[in-house]
């Protein structure tokens, strides 16, 4: 599996970190317990295409958002996380 | 049929050819007290054990695949007690206690060597947890012995106790660890099962749930038509997920691969299992001479059975470090299995907010380990409605509760554990 980073290209996956699945959004500071627990622990866990967060710690160091197959290790896009890392300075 | 020195001079006698199936193939009935999805080792060792301990018999264990498809086949085959924290401890002590009866108890031998388990460390620190871990054992019955320099250089000669970065200064060994034959250990529960009149139903996958008007689980919908079922336990991990999602349910588990490797055969070399403790890298020598070793997830979601190879590279890196020779050593083969990475590091065995429906899951890299008692606990659950004492704290609400069991102090990351 190689990601190409947006800004550096086509690198190897060993510079990349993985957080995981983008969907989960961080609740207001006021949501119930329930809307903590379900965006802390609770995962779809998708079997198929998938946004995720990735982290290139080996090169630019940017947030991206990859679109990857899980059943394939297919990746369909690489895009920058709005508003993170060099998507910031390049914004 | 019962296996014996006599079975087999019998069936010796004969040409070998007239040993019968090692488990009857059976085909769906219309209906279970018990339906166990899941044909691996989990699965089998849950329908053995009600029928045999808890006296339920109409029981049906369903595989999508064929037995020993999955990671029953997949894994680095090692059995040891080890943990350190309350919950995980005295579970995977009854877990040894049952792999030391296994054989007699399934008639089947599933090849359990106690050949050790010796965890190794690099520093002062890390000498110090595994005194702690070691003592943790002591006081809860179970064997551990911290080793220094000196008795590793009698035992492991070959071991790179120089190495400038990280010197190995002693180990924690466990002797009565050890691995066992991965395969037999799934074809003799489903042997031992199945005479006992379970009913083992192979290339048969659960597309669905059936529910009544209350919304309880009254059977599931299968590739080979619906069966009825008075209960049903999934035993599933790798697709727990998937499965429980059919329900309407989202668990606290992300599916990662682990990847495993083993070398061409050499001569006997390694005695026990061992761990490079500062990396990951762990191996053991397979009967056959192979060195079977591993080392940590690859990191990403994946349900695909195979890794990548910067994992590789990082285990073949570990190895090379604690033993410098097994760089003139192949590698034969190396595959991928999928792991429910759970949000704590620890399995889930509960009743699921589900009427009817009893989960199995999130097992992480050590589900082998715990077959046996993972299928006891899960059975006594699905036969008396309620938790183990050894299972007590393996709830699904724990993390609601903030009762996490986390061994390695990870937080709610799943590739971390």
């Amino acid at each position: 599996m190689r990601i190409v980073c947006p800004f550096c290209g086509e690198r190897e996956l060993s510079e990349f970190s993985y957080l995981g699945d983008a969907k989960p959004q961080r609740p207001v500071a006021n949501a119930g317990e329930d809307a903590v627990y379900d965006y802390v622990y609770l995962r779809d866990n998708v079997a198929g295409v998938m946004a995720e967060n990735w982290y290139h710690g080996g090169g630019c160091r940017a947030w991206l958002k990859v679109t990857r197959n899980t059943l394939t290790h297919e990746i369909s896009a690489v895009e920058p996380t709005a508003g993170a890392g060099a998507a910031k300075v390049g914004a | 049929m019962k296996y014996s020195i006599f079975s087999l001079a019998r069936a010796a006698l004969s040409g070998h050819k007239n040993w019968q199936r090692t488990w009857r193939d059976a085909s769906p009935k219309d209906h279970y007290d018990v339906v166990v999805i899941g044909g691996g080792g989990h699965g089998l060792a849950t329908a053995w054990f009600l029928a045999s301990e808890f006296g339920i018999k109409n029981v049906a264990v369903l595989e999508k695949g064929w037995i020993g498809s999955g990671n029953a086949g997949r894994n680095t085959t090692i059995i040891r007690s080890n943990y350190g924290l309350p919950g995980n401890t005295g579970f995977y002590e009854l877990s040894m206690k049952l792999w030391e009866r296994m054989e007699q108890d399934l008639n089947y031998n599933s090849m359990v060597s106690q050949r050790g388990v010796l965890n190794l460390y690099h520093s002062d620190a890390q000498r110090d947890a595994y005194a702690r871990r070691g003592n943790t054992m002591r006081i809860n019955g179970i064997d551990a012995e911290l080793l220094d320099q000196a008795a590793l250089k009698k035992m492991l000669p070959f071991l790179n106790f120089d190495h400038a970065r990280f010197p190995v200064q002693g180990g924690l060994l466990q002797r009565r660890g050890g691995t066992a034959r991965h395969d037999a250990v799934v074809w003799g529960y489903a042997h031992a099962a199945s005479e006992l009149g379970v009913d083992i139903i192979q290339n048969c996958e659960v597309t669905g749930f059936v529910r009544d008007g209350n919304g309880k689980v009254t059977g599931v919908e299968t590739s080979r038509g619906k069966i009825g079922a008075g209960k049903v336990g999934m035993a599933v991990a790798g697709s727990s997920s998937r499965v429980a999602a059919m329900a309407g349910l989202r668990l606290p588990i992300e599916s990662h691969v682990l990847q495993a490797f083993v070398s061409e055969a050499i001569k006997p070399l390694i005695p026990g299992v061992m761990t490079f403790g500062a990396g990951h890298f762990y191996v053991s020598q397979s009967d056959k001479g192979g060195l079977v070793f591993g080392g940590d997830i690859d990191g990403y979601n994946s349900y695909a059975q195979r890794g990548n190879l910067p994992v590789m590279e990082d285990v073949c890196e570990g190895g090379m470090a604690l033993i410098p020779m097994i760089g003139r050593v192949r590698l034969l083969r190396q595959w991928g299995g999928i792991m429910d990475m759970s949000m704590d590091g620890s399995p889930i065995i509960d009743k699921t907010p589900v009427d009817g429906l009893y989960l199995n899951a999130g097992w992480c890299y050590g589900g082998f380990k715990a077959t046996p008692a993972s299928g006891f606990v899960f059975a006594h659950l699905l036969a008396r409605d309620e938790s183990h004492k050894e299972a007590a704290l393996f709830r699904l609400d724990r993390f609601q509760r903030g009762a996490m069991i986390d061994e390695k102090g990870q937080g709610a990351q799943p590739n971390l554990h």
